[in-house]
């Protein structure tokens, strides 16, 4: 066939030649050697005209390069000269070749190729170059240093087709650089529900690496997992908030939050490998009242292949062990089904027994009986076992069990009774005291048992108890002694035994029987049993050599034993890694990466801070991810200007403040603020929750004097606002006025580069008069050039289903002039810039409005009670606390509510105790409405426990952490 | 990642090899076949082995193993999920998934998994893509190229793998645009001896089958989502959507894919579609036994129950059966000792059952357990969830779509303990 496969090859005809190389791949598919047709088939690696040919060509040529190297160098400049291809199809699939030809001398060659592809425009040739980094470091490890710098090139490139390949180009060549990961991480977990499957499995298993080593443990100090750690963990929380408040209260990195969240949707994939890596990173990460969410898909999952089935299993084998509450609702699902494959009922029936517990046992025995009568022997064996390990784990049921294994005993099938035995031996080491009857049946029944194990199961029995049965475990003895020699080993080792116990206490009727037996074993084929014996004899049988020993004999042979554990067999699999390889076969495979423990102190976060914030570029289509949550400067140090409450405007009308909104650039209504002035001032004093504070910081100049204006207007909506918002609460959600508005501005649009128009923005802090899960915008904007702008207008926005309400545009806005006006936008809570385009008649400047995390937040009024009643809803994962030390200042002169009415736009909760040491604030998201609520509490020596409660988690930390700067610094 | 694979046929012969990287010597699946020589039952292979330097991972389909080789960590379901599609492309592709398939089309398999792994990891397993890079070979395409010597290989990238919508080969067209849904839903059982229910849920999937013209974008929506438990889409659909709205939102692949698999949640009670009455007995010291079975309907809300199909294995000491059905026939392998009725379909008036009497081994002991019974069958029109599509719109594209809707129920594992 080579000969005639090789002639077609020289042959002119490329049907001919497509031909042969056809032939040439079904040899290589059938392992046939076709070595010898490598100068033939490299001839035509430059073949131009058929495409499928050069294919073939290339399969061929991976194959057998390794074996011909000098040849394979030939075919190396076609392929150089198609990394320069404009087909990226072409320049991808020549890197993929010439990276697959194991030839060292090409090394330097593929290391410039790499380097180039990287590079490339197509995100398809820079995926090949990821995978081509791991041909290259398997080929070569030398080149280890400069194929990381490649990798760190393209862990920076933020196509998803890239993601995945060089996460596992990384974790090939240099699995220990997690100092790589840290600025890309968040764009990693952004990116990551819109990679291909395949990539999202690799990279969250290497994102659960790479969280254990940055983030603290969510777990609570003493939740060292046990059966009953979900309520430990309430029970911990709610002592912790009360009674133990010294100890340090645990807040979760809003990265590690950032994991957990974009991870979760991925439960719903159809890959089950991807859905497998969520439930392990949830189980090694996540805190631990979170983990069950991962249960229903898991079970999904047992829907799947046989193979996907012994996979799951196993791994919910291992949880089930720790963390019995979370499948215990699925215990049905694990029922066995006689068509299951032997090892899929083996594994459902190590869940069973894990999941067992004193109020489903019933129910599980009864599971178990039908099984036993399996006609798969193998499998009713294990139940046997399961129902032992029942027995002795759930008190209760331990005499239920052992009546039903002795009933089991006159079983007809030999290895169903063998397997009994062997468990009421275990069974009966743990109560020996009321069951010699049962050992008395199981004597009797001794010369029907020939299971092997069996049988030296009833010999120890009757050996360990023989002062219960003293009458007939000398006759077995007898028995024993005349069918010695046809026994198993391990039967003849037992009845070694059974001998010298009963030597021990019953050498009247046994000295010669036991001398029989010892001579027996004496002359044994099995070197153990002739040690055995000739050990027994000289530790029983007193001479004078060694009497020394002899005397303790009794105390050697007829010490108490400790009954043994029945254990599950998944007992230790935790030490690896859930879903991994090693896991499944319960050995360290090779590549194996440990997880490592909690790191005591969070190594610095600040390392993931990305300098540029890039947009992130969502996914319009699947999935779209939320934003990262940004760091934003905090207003702390800015001046107070202004308040107002909700109550105090009730005698302004909103037609007229509408009215003066409009003209508010006018010259005539500066002249209608200042006269109204004196009026807000009066009404504020006496309304003022905070009095002392806010009269001494209360300043009737108004730099941006709009914004009184401004006040004027919102403070009228309130009552229609709460009113339309549908918030499901049990009582009303009263949005009252700011506590206080700080007054710094923001710079939208400098005047330089916005061609003579500047603007400043700045959070007013009321509700929206357009949509109530809008923030409010004031934006001021001034001409500073010679010329009037024309027609100031908001143009595109980013990202496109950005909510703004545009401000109604700006005809004309003279030089020198400046107009103030209001916008809208729903930032859906999370503080991800809007972005959005300025326009003036000819120009367009591209801005942001970057919220602080408390300016997304409207006060709320509630009594006390209320206050503790929604407190009581939002515990667990929806609450965070810390605690601070407070600079002296804040601690003397006012109180508290001062510096976190100015981080946060929250309401005071009037407290009806006296108790001056505790602050509480309540407010609502703006966006979806959801309840914040915030309490701090005064300590000695100048420390502060700040507690949020929040159901939007990643607010409540963002918000803690400024709360934390702001008390501790101002 | 997957260093090598290896097909290996029922009678334990390796009939393909391909290697993504160095190569394997194929003595590798010598532990393989001892693990195979060891299980009673081809089923019970373990899908893990580890050997002295390499893993073995296997799936078996069609009766074919597929033993990938590994030769460090690796997620073990990252692997069996890839040996899966693997299956089901060259299914999709040759039609059926047998070993004369595989060796008839050697070349296709061989740029097929080319393309579907590099360096051992995945790189298109998208059969849209697949399929715009390889062609599937057709009668017609096989003699145009026999004749012309051209390729089922495409030249260019297809724009798919580059797109935001990886799933869907552009430029599709159609002269009839048509979108189909099959509403499939599966129950499984465990009946206990009395007859009551130990165990029951549906599992659903939406399989789907569309044909559309350009890019639509479609939203399926029901009339009572809240029914669906825990759901799981194929990766076209928007998850944010289905969470804020109950809505299947997504741009189709073309041709045939599975959108959905859902589960009903446990809280509903699941109406049992059929009930049997069995009695069979074993008499002590009597070489014979008697067999009697009865089907029959119960709340299948008016749709017939059809392709009834029961089996049963009985236990080995019975010699041989001796049985008369009412309708259907029945088979019973004295090797295997399976006894399997195809009953069809269940008249409610005049209900099938099959009795007789089986001849047990002279002198044996009566089996000390009762057989499981297997029933498979299918009823039409019917979700047994009482899940409804409520609409189905396409977005985007200005013709009008053909619309279909299927429902079907079908038994999955569905057993009987006697």
């Amino acid at each position: 066939i080579v000969c005639l496969i090789d002639y077609m090859l020289e042959s002119n005809k490329e049907s001919l030649k497509l031909e042969a190389m056809k032939r040439v791949v079904g040899l290589i598919a059938k392992g046939k050697n076709a070595s010898e047709l490598f100068p033939a088939v490299v001839k035509n690696v430059a073949s131009k005209n058929i495409e499928v040919l050069k294919k073939l060509v290339y399969v061929y040529l991976v194959r057998y390069a390794e074996e011909q190297q000098d040849l394979a160098l030939l075919s190396i400049s076609t392929f150089q000269r198609a990394l320069k291809d404009p087909n990226q199809l072409i320049r991808a699939s020549a890197l993929r070749v010439l990276s697959s030809i194991r030839v060292p001398i090409i090394v330097p060659i593929m290391m410039l190729a790499i380097k180039e592809a990287a590079s490339d425009m197509s995100p398809y040739v820079r995926k090949t170059s990821a995978h081509a980094i791991q041909k290259l470091y398997s080929l070569d490890q030398d080149q280890k240093d400069l194929l990381i710098e490649v990798i760190e090139k393209l862990l920076k490139d933020k196509s998803t087709l890239v993601a995945g390949s060089v996460v596992m180009a990384f974790e090939e060549v240099c699995p220990d650089r997690i100092d790589l990961i840290h600025k890309n991480y968040r764009k990693l977990c952004n990116l990551l529900v819109d990679v291909e499957e395949w990539g999202q499995v690799v990279i969250i298993s290497m994102l659960t690496r790479y969280a254990r080593t940055q983030f603290t443990s969510p777990w609570k100090e003493d939740g060292v997992f046990d059966e009953h750690s979900e309520r430990a963990f309430y029970e911990s929380d709610e002592e912790k908030t009360r009674n133990e408040p010294e100890a340090k209260p645990y807040m979760m990195d809003p990265d590690h939050r950032l994991l957990l969240r974009n991870t979760k949707p991925l439960l719903q994939s159809r890959n089950t490998a991807v859905v497998m890596s969520v439930a392990q990173l949830y189980w090694h990460l996540a805190p631990k009242n979170e983990v069950s969410i991962v249960t229903k898909s898991l079970v999904r999952l047992l829907r799947s292949h046989r193979e996907v089935q012994y996979i799951v299993l196993q791994n919910i084998a291992s949880m089930s062990i720790q963390r019995k509450g979370m499948f215990e609702p699925y215990m049905k699902s694990f029922y066995v089904r006689s068509t299951d494959a032997t090892h899929i009922k083996s594994l459902k029936l190590e869940i069973l027994t894990s999941l067992a517990n004193e109020a489903n046992i019933s129910t599980v025995l009864r599971e178990f009986q039908t099984y036993v009568k399996s006609q798969d022997k193998e499998f009713a064996a294990g139940t046997i076992q399961a129902i032992g390990r029942c027995a002795t784990n759930i008190s209760e049921v331990t005499d239920t069990c052992l009546n039903g294994l002795v009933l089991l005993l006159s079983n007809r099938d030999e290895t169903v009774v063998a397997e009994s035995v062997v468990v009421i031996r275990k069974l009966l080491q743990t109560q020996p005291t009321q069951h010699s009857d049962i050992i008395k049946h199981m004597a009797k029944l001794f010369d029907n048992i020939t299971v092997p194990m069996a049988r030296a199961s009833i010999l120890w029995l009757m050996g360990e108890y023989c002062e219960r049965v003293p009458k007939i475990a000398p006759d077995v003895l007898r028995k024993m002694a005349k069918s010695f020699t046809s026994e198993e080993d391990i039967v003849k080792l037992q009845t070694v035994n059974l001998a010298a116990k009963l030597y021990l206490t019953n050498s009247k009727q046994t000295k010669l029987l036991t001398q029989y037996i010892l001579n027996l074993g004496k002359y044994d084929q099995n070197y153990d049993i002739r040690d055995r014996t000739r050990f027994i004899r000289q530790l029983i049988v007193p001479n004078d050599k060694n009497g020394a020993l002899s005397k303790y004999a009794h105390r050697i042979l007829l010490a108490p034993k400790p009954a043994p554990l029945l254990e599950s067999a998944y007992k230790d699999r935790d030490r690896y890694q859930l879903g991994t390889l090693s896991h499944t076969i319960n050995t360290k495979a090779s590549g194996y990466l440990e997880l490592s423990d909690w790191p005591a102190v969070a190594p610095d976060q600040s390392v993931r801070n990305v300098e540029v914030i890039e947009p992130v570029k969502i996914h319009h289509f699947i999935f779209p991810s939320t934003a990262h949550p940004t760091p934003s400067g905090s207003d702390a140090e800015s001046r107070v200007e202004n308040s107002s409450q909700s109550s105090e405007e009730s005698d302004e009308s909103s037609s007229q403040s509408e009215k003066s909104s409009s003209e508010s650039e006018s010259d005539s209504e500066k002249k209608k603020r200042k006269t109204k002035t004196p009026l807000q001032k009066k009404t504020v004093k006496p309304t003022a929750k905070d009095g002392p504070y806010l009269s001494k910081c209360y300043q009737p100049t108004f730099c941006s004097s709009d914004l009184f204006i401004f006040s004027l207007i919102l403070s009228v909506c309130p009552p229609v606002y709460s009113a339309l918002s549908p918030l499901s609460l049990s009582f009303p959600l009263q949005v009252s006025g700011p506590a206080f508005v700080p007054e710094k501005s923001h710079d939208l649009l400098h005047r330089m580069t916005g061609k003579g128009l500047s603007a400043q923005y700045q959070f007013p802090r009321q509700p929206c008069l357009y949509q109530p899960t809008m923030v409010s915008v004031q934006i001021s904007l001034t001409n500073t050039s010679d010329h009037p702008l024309e027609q100031i207008h908001i143009g595109d926005r980013s990202p496109t289903g950005l909510n703004i309400h545009c401000f109604n545009t700006v005809e004309c806005l003279e030089p020198e002039a400046s107009v103030t006006v209001f916008m809208g936008i729903d930032f859906n809570d999370s503080t991800q810039a809007a972005n959005f385009q300025l326009c003036t008649k000819e120009d367009h400047f591209s801005v942001s409005i970057q919220p602080a995390v408390g300016d997304l937040f409207l006060p709320i009024t509630m009594t006390e009670l209320d206050f503790r009643k929604e407190q009581g809803k939002l515990l667990g994962m929806n609450e965070s606390s810390a605690t601070i030390t407070m600079a002296a200042e804040n601690m003397t002169s006012q109180p508290i509510s001062r510096p976190v009415a100015t981080v946060a736009n929250l309401g005071v909760v009037p407290s009806g105790q006296d108790d001056i040491h505790r602050c509480v604030f309540a407010g609502k998201t703006a966006s979806s409405g959801a309840v914040v609520l915030v309490t701090v509490e005064l300590r000695e020596s100048s420390t502060a426990l700040i507690t949020i409660n929040t159901e939007k988690s990643v607010m409540g930390s963002m918000l803690l952490r400024d709360l934390k700067q702001a008390l501790a610094q101002a | 990642m997957i260093h090598s694979l290896f097909l290996v046929n029922s009678s334990g012969d390796i009939f393909l090899e391909k290697h993504w990287k160095s190569v394997v010597s194929r003595s590798v699946c010598d532990y393989f076949f001892e693990a195979q020589e060891r299980a009673s039952e081809p089923e019970n292979v373990p899908p893990v082995i580890p050997t002295p330097h390499h893993y073995l991972i296997s799936v078996l389909r069609h009766r074919i193993y597929f033993v990938a080789v590994i030769q460090s960590e690796v997620p073990p379901l990252f692997v069996i999920e890839f040996l899966h599609r693997v299956v089901d492309t060259f299914q999709d592709y040759f039609g059926v998934c047998t070993e004369a398939a595989i060796k008839d089309n050697v070349v296709v398999v061989y740029e097929l998994l080319e393309e579907m792994l590099d360096n051992g990891f995945p790189l298109a397993t998208e059969s849209n893509i697949l399929k715009e890079l390889i062609k599937p070979p057709t009668i017609l395409r096989t003699v145009v190229n026999t004749i012309t010597g051209s390729t089922n290989v495409g030249e260019q990238l297809p724009t798919g793998q580059l797109s935001v919508v990886p799933w869907r080969r552009t430029g599709v067209k159609y002269t009839n645009n048509e979108a189909y849904f099959d509403v499939v839903e599966e129950i499984d059982a465990i009946i206990d001896k009395s007859g009551s229910t130990i165990t029951a849920e549906i599992q659903g999937v939406i399989d789907a089958c569309v044909k559309l013209t350009g890019m639509p974008d479609l939203t399926l929506s029901f009339m009572n989502p809240r029914l669906l438990d825990d759901v799981s889409f194929h990766p076209c659909v928007r998850f944010k959507r289905w969470e804020a709205e109950r809505i299947l939102s997504f741009i189709p692949p073309d041709g045939n894919f599975r959108l959905l698999s859902y589960h009903v949640s446990s809280q509903n009670l699941v109406a049992i579609p059929v009930y049997v009455k069995h009695n069979i007995t074993f008499r002590e010291g009597s070489s014979q036994g008697r067999f009697e079975l009865t089907l029959g309907p119960k709340q299948t809300m008016g749709k017939g129950v059809e392709a009834v199909l029961v089996s049963s294995q009985l236990p080995r000491g019975v010699l041989n059966t001796n049985l008369n059905p009412t309708q259907g026939t029945y088979t019973f392998d004295p090797v295997t000792k399976l006894l399997s009725w195809d009953v069809g379909k269940i008249n409610p008036q005049k209900l099938p059952s099959l009795k007789g009497s089986m001849s047990l081994q002279a002198g044996a002991s009566k089996p000390d357990e009762n057989p499981t019974i297997n029933i498979q069958f299918k009823i039409q029109q019917s979700a047994l969830s009482g899940l409804k599509v409520n609409r189905l719109d396409m977005y985007g594209e200005k013709y009008k779509p053909f619309k279909g809707i299927k429902y079907m129920t079908k038994a999955g594992k569905f057993q009987v303990r006697t």
